[in-house]
């Protein structure tokens, strides 16, 4: 299983891909929105490119709770172990 | 009612011949062509296999989050913008947005936004990007541009295929003078090379098929020609107000005297024969910038290489300007980039712009042998143009019946 630090760390790649954040300012108490200024229609992209790479379904409904990065590791985690 | 004077203080391009307008203005000179022989996978099975790619590819010079989220369409705009604004000067001085429009036309708009997410669908719908709206939509690019700009008065996307960008330059100017705005960076961007309108075009017999030669493809009034040659890229005007830009100290290219805006009434997509539609236009700008057929030095023609449209094209000049035709050096960019279908007007129009700023037409390449139908003074080598005050005309005709003349007059 991969660890919290590795889901992070991919998370972070995504999140540079898309949003071009620097990987090393996605950390785990960040907000999406306020910190790391991701839009709604990034957000959906982030979304759909860590369900693709993690092989894990984030439901639509699911998306407004992961508000920080740590919210979606722990998301993912529980999904991978679930 | 006096008319406001609209002055051009600032020019951006991205074309098949140069990532800016200076490259461009000395490729034009030069005579040099845009044309290349394409050798994507999906050019394959095409007939034509013939096009004018952008000089310098947009993404090399926007910022790569930034790209990926504009079209092609809209990363031209936004090349040519930038440029066009940084020219101005307008960066340095304090504006009041609420006065800054945009007027930002295309002929096809966010086409391989499309095309990407279409077969992105074939994947499944959560395949599709939340993107692919407000990249496609074809205000897109004329919005990223506003929104850079932080342009708040109109930001305007006038779609009239071919005749798109001198739309806009024309709505610019209307802009201004009816006092809704101070200052409209206008023009026009198009990226449409791909395989589908390739086809399209090819099925309607509209392009050239010299693929064993690209850059002899494009022969604008050549008893040669065979069809135009496809077209990317983007041009940008500022427009502003004659008293705003004296009172700032801008550097001022040329005047904006007319437009002209007509109908032929007659076929979606064959240009009526008899040129009476475009020769209205020429004329309607004319009479609205004030001037004479006389004082027209210079016509920038529409002459995509198309065998109808060529000649009667060059009918309608010489119907509007009769004797003054004589005295018109006429000249066809389309020869060297290609035709850029929304984005030609404008790109065109920086051209008619800089021929009465350096006072030089630049040549018409690949005119071996005049059509008989035309009875025009073609540059086939730079033409120098005279001192004192002179002006020019840019025509542009779309599929539709569209015709925009614009008519420019020198400061």
């Amino acid at each position: 299983m991969a660890s919290t630090e590795e889901i992070r760390s991919d998370l972070a790649e995504i999140v540079n891909e898309i949003a071009g954040i620097p990987v090393e300012d996605v950390q785990l108490d960040k907000s999406f929105t306020d910190d790391l200024d991701v839009d709604s229609l990034s957000m959906v992209e982030v979304v759909v490119a860590a369900e693709e790479k993690f092989t894990v379904k984030i439901p639509d409904d699911e998306v407004k709770n992961l508000k920080t990065v740590g919210d979606a590791v722990a998301f993912i985690e529980r999904a991978q172990n679930g | 009612m006096s008319k406001t004077r609209v002055v051009i203080t600032g020019l951006g391009a991205t074309t098949p011949i140069g990532g800016d307008v200076a490259s461009t203005w000395e490729a034009l000179l030069a005579g040099k062509s845009g044309a290349k022989l394409l050798t994507a996978d999906w050019v394959e099975e095409l007939p034509v296999k013939i096009a004018a790619p952008a000089a310098v590819e947009p993404t090399e010079v926007i910022e790569r989050v930034k790209a990926r989220r504009l079209d092609r369409n809209a990363q031209f705009a936004l090349v040519a913008a930038r440029e066009a604004w940084a020219d101005s000067g307008l960066a340095d001085v304090e504006l009041d947005k609420t006065r800054l429009g945009v007027a930002i036309a295309t002929g096809i708009g966010g086409l391989l936004t499309t095309l990407n997410n279409y077969d992105l669908l074939q994947k499944g719908p959560r395949r599709v990007s939340p993107l692919a709206i407000p990249m496609l939509m074809p205000n897109s690019a004329a919005a990223n541009v506003g929104l850079e700009l932080g342009a708040l008065a109109g930001v305007q996307t006038p779609v009239s295929a071919c005749a798109s960008s001198n739309e806009a330059i024309s709505l610019a100017a209307d802009q201004i003078r009816l006092g809704r705005a101070d200052i409209v960076v206008a023009g026009g961007a198009e990226g449409s090379i791909a395989g589908l309108p390739l086809a399209a075009f090819g099925q309607m017999m509209a392009l050239s098929k010299r693929n064993d030669d690209p850059e002899r493809a494009s022969r604008p009034w050549d008893v040669d020609r065979d069809g135009f040659l496809l077209g990317e890229g983007a041009g940008v005007l500022v427009l502003e107000t004659y008293e705003h830009a004296v009172a700032r100290g801008a550097k001022i290219y040329a005047e904006f005297a007319g437009a002209g805006i007509t109908a032929d009434g007659h076929d979606i997509v064959q240009p009526d024969p008899t040129g009476s539609g475009a020769e209205r236009a020429m004329l309607q700008a004319l009479r609205e910038g004030d001037l004479a057929t006389g004082d027209i030095v210079h016509i920038n023609a529409h002459a995509t290489s198309t065998p109808v449209g060529d000649v009667a094209e060059a009918i309608a000049i010489r119907k509007a300007l009769g004797k003054a035709a004589d005295q018109a050096v006429a000249t066809a960019p389309k020869s060297m980039i290609g035709h850029l279908l929304g984005a030609a007007g404008a790109v065109e129009s920086i051209a008619t712009v800089l021929a009465l700023h350096h006072r030089v037409v630049p040549p018409t390449i690949n005119l071996d042998k005049v059509d008989d139908g035309v009875d025009l003074d073609i540059a086939t080598e730079q033409r120098k143009l005279a001192d004192g005050d002179i002006a020019a005309l840019n025509n542009s005709f779309g599929f539709g019946g569209h015709n925009v003349a614009l008519a420019f007059k020198s400061i």
